[in-house]
């Protein structure tokens, strides 16, 4: 069977192709195929975007995470909003000071507006942490309760 | 292609490689002192700067085998577009670490430069593509597997690095979702890309170590080779599991980052011939690093088919055990496969090194990997202990979890001198040689040039 594939250049030409093929139509699926709604106003969505700018422009990804992806000496920040005990005030204080470990950015005030607004857009897009995971038969892991992706 | 570009690429790249391993060493010191080093290193940093520096390592030796692998072209534009290839990636990378000196970045996990910088990385690697194609074009013959690989690694970084600044265009960047999948679907086939780079090298270097031209040839290597491509196109979905994305990715990477399990069976079952061939050319340095390579691609393969377990991604995801499998695969496979590649190259276009160099490049090789494996073990005890805390205790303050976690970092920032001190033992002695017998080459064919004249 192998050597009938890829015994020969045109066996493997075929299969590069076949496989070059699906590759492409997978990127298709993945750029168009549907991901949770913003949930904000637009001036509010905004707001959100010009504060991913400036998460961006600080790089603040080097130390925190979205759904765990990111650097690790800061916390994942996915739902710090919405998180027990944190909140908006707490991540103003934050963004307005820093802290033992976050250096001040010297944010101005609509710095910080505009990253708490990104903040908002990220936690509306689902839950990040473990406790909000269960495990299918499969072995896959289910965002429980749903996330607002539509189906 | 051209072999001087091509020690030019390999010299550099070590050069870049002991730059990236001294920034590690600051990233793992700031683990242990974050609020001395908040304001004079701080990690936003210090984290580009390794992280590119070592990408640049990689890319920048993994193309310098390319340079001396691949059959030679006569006509002049051969070394003029190697020098051009040369330049922009050298240009490129000064000045992504001079803009991370400086705090000036893009903000993009692993490609945190200015946007505007990665056009002459992409302009080099179309260089290399037509060096690639012209170097080629006349060679009838079939092809072996690794100028597959060597095409595939051109062919999707080019793509997958376009893919990546895709955030650029709202429609992607205006969601934070969709820009996270497409960016990790990117991330995950340019990793994929230089490895095939780098493993079409390894896989050249083994054939002309053995002697057996038709190891290369095999269609069973054809098999590994298109299991490889099948996983660097479909498999970058375990990175995203807990992404609100649709379920076809999240399955899709799932079931295609099982098949790896062929790879590891594969290893398995040829571990006995691995060995004796390993005892058989254990005086040849390349085969050395090899080894090394071999035994990493084993300890990596395995946990990451576990990782790739969406059950134990759960607990493994947003962990040091993400961190463990990235160092495992960059320095015990992808590095240590570099060196490979460097001793093979030097040894067959320069000359034996010295015994001497040969010791101490022994002596790195050892040390290093030894240290590696503890780097390894403490990030995956940091890793396991950090989901451990979190799952009893969800709220658990992240300072406090940290703190919990510092003997694992004193454990891996102490590893992580050793493999500094590993990796310079062969650095240097490489370095050294081959800046030393390129001069004396040049200084003897402008000798002959001027007793022909």
């Amino acid at each position: 069977m192998l050597n009938h594939v890829f015994g020969n250049t045109t066996g493997i030409k075929i299969t590069y192709f076949s496989l070059f093929s699906c590759f492409l139509l997978f990127t298709g699926f993945i750029y168009t195929s549907e991901v949770p709604q913003t949930i904000l106003k637009n001036e509010q969505h905004e707001l959100a975007v010009k504060g991913k700018q400036l998460w961006q422009k600080h790089n603040c990804v080097a130390c925190h995470q979205f759904y765990g992806l990111g650097g690790y000496i800061g916390p994942d920040v996915t739902n710090v909003l919405s998180a027990t005990g944190k909140g908006e005030p707490y991540v103003r204080a934050i963004l307005q000071n820093g802290t033992a470990t976050m250096p001040d950015f010297k944010l101005q005030q609509h710095e910080i507006d505009a990253l708490v607004g990104f903040l908002k857009e990220a936690d509306a897009t689902g839950k990040s942490g473990r406790e909000h995971f269960s495990i299918d038969a499969t072995g896959q892991i289910q965002n429980t309760p749903q996330t607002n992706i539509k189906p | 292609m051209n072999r001087h570009i091509g020690f030019l690429f390999m010299a550099t790249g070590l050069l870049f490689l002991l730059a990236g391993i001294m920034f590690g060493i600051l990233g793992g010191v700031f683990y242990l002192f974050p609020q001395e080093l908040r304001d004079a290193l701080p990690f936003t940093k210090i984290r580009p700067l390794h992280v590119s520096a070592i990408v640049f390592w990689i890319l920048f030796a993994a193309i310098g085998g390319l340079y001396l692998y691949l059959p030679k072209y006569k006509k002049k534009h051969s070394a003029r577009l190697g020098i051009w290839h040369y330049l922009l990636l050298l240009i490129a990378a000064t000045a992504i670490l001079g803009c991370y000196f400086t705090g000036i970045f893009g903000g993009r996990e692993y490609w945190e430069f200015p946007p505007i910088l990665a056009l002459p990385i992409a302009a080099s690697f179309i260089l290399l593509g037509i060096n690639f194609y012209k170097s080629m074009r006349k060679n009838k013959e079939p092809w072996p597997a690794y100028r597959w690989m060597w095409l595939t690694g051109i062919i999707f970084f080019l793509l997958s690095f376009t893919e990546s600044y895709l955030w650029l265009i709202p429609y992607f960047r205006d969601s934070l979702v969709r820009d996270m999948a497409v960016q990790w679907k990117s991330y995950g086939s340019l990793v994929g890309s230089w490895n095939m780079l780098i493993n079409g090298s390894a896989l050249f270097i083994m054939e002309k170590l053995s002697g057996d031209r038709t190891m290369a040839r095999k269609p069973l290597t054809f098999s590994m080779f298109f299991l490889g491509l099948f996983n660097l196109m479909f498999n970058w979905g375990h990175h995203i599991y807990s992404l609100p994305v649709n379920d076809f990715i999240r399955y899709t990477a799932y079931i295609v980052s099982m098949t790896e399990l062929l790879i590891l069976g594969k290893i398995i079952l040829n571990w006995r011939s691995t060995l004796s061939e390993a005892k058989r050319n254990k005086h040849l340095l390349p085969f050395r690093f090899m080894t090394a390579a071999d035994i990493w691609i084993f300890l990596n393969l395995f946990t990451a088919i576990l990782m790739s377990v969406p059950a134990l991604n759960l607990y493994t995801h947003g962990t040091h055990v993400t961190v463990a499998h990235a160092m495992g695969t960059t320095i015990g496979i992808n590095t240590m496969l570099l060196l490979a590649s460097i001793c093979y190259a030097c040894t067959r276009f320069l000359g034996k090194l010295s015994s001497k160099s040969i010791r101490w490049v022994n002596k790195g090789l050892y040390f290093g990997n030894i240290s590696l494996l503890v780097f390894w073990l403490a990030l995956l005890g940091a890793g396991i202990s950090k989901a451990m805390l979190q799952t009893q205790n969800p709220s658990i303050a992240h300072g406090l979890l940290m703190q919990q976690l510092k003997p694992w970092f004193i454990g891996f920032t102490l590893s992580g001198a050793g493999i500094v001190a590993g990796l310079v033992m062969v650095i240097v002695p490489l370095l050294h040689f081959m800046i030393t017998k390129k001069i004396k080459l040049n200084t003897q064919t402008a000798h002959k040039l001027l007793q022909h004249s």
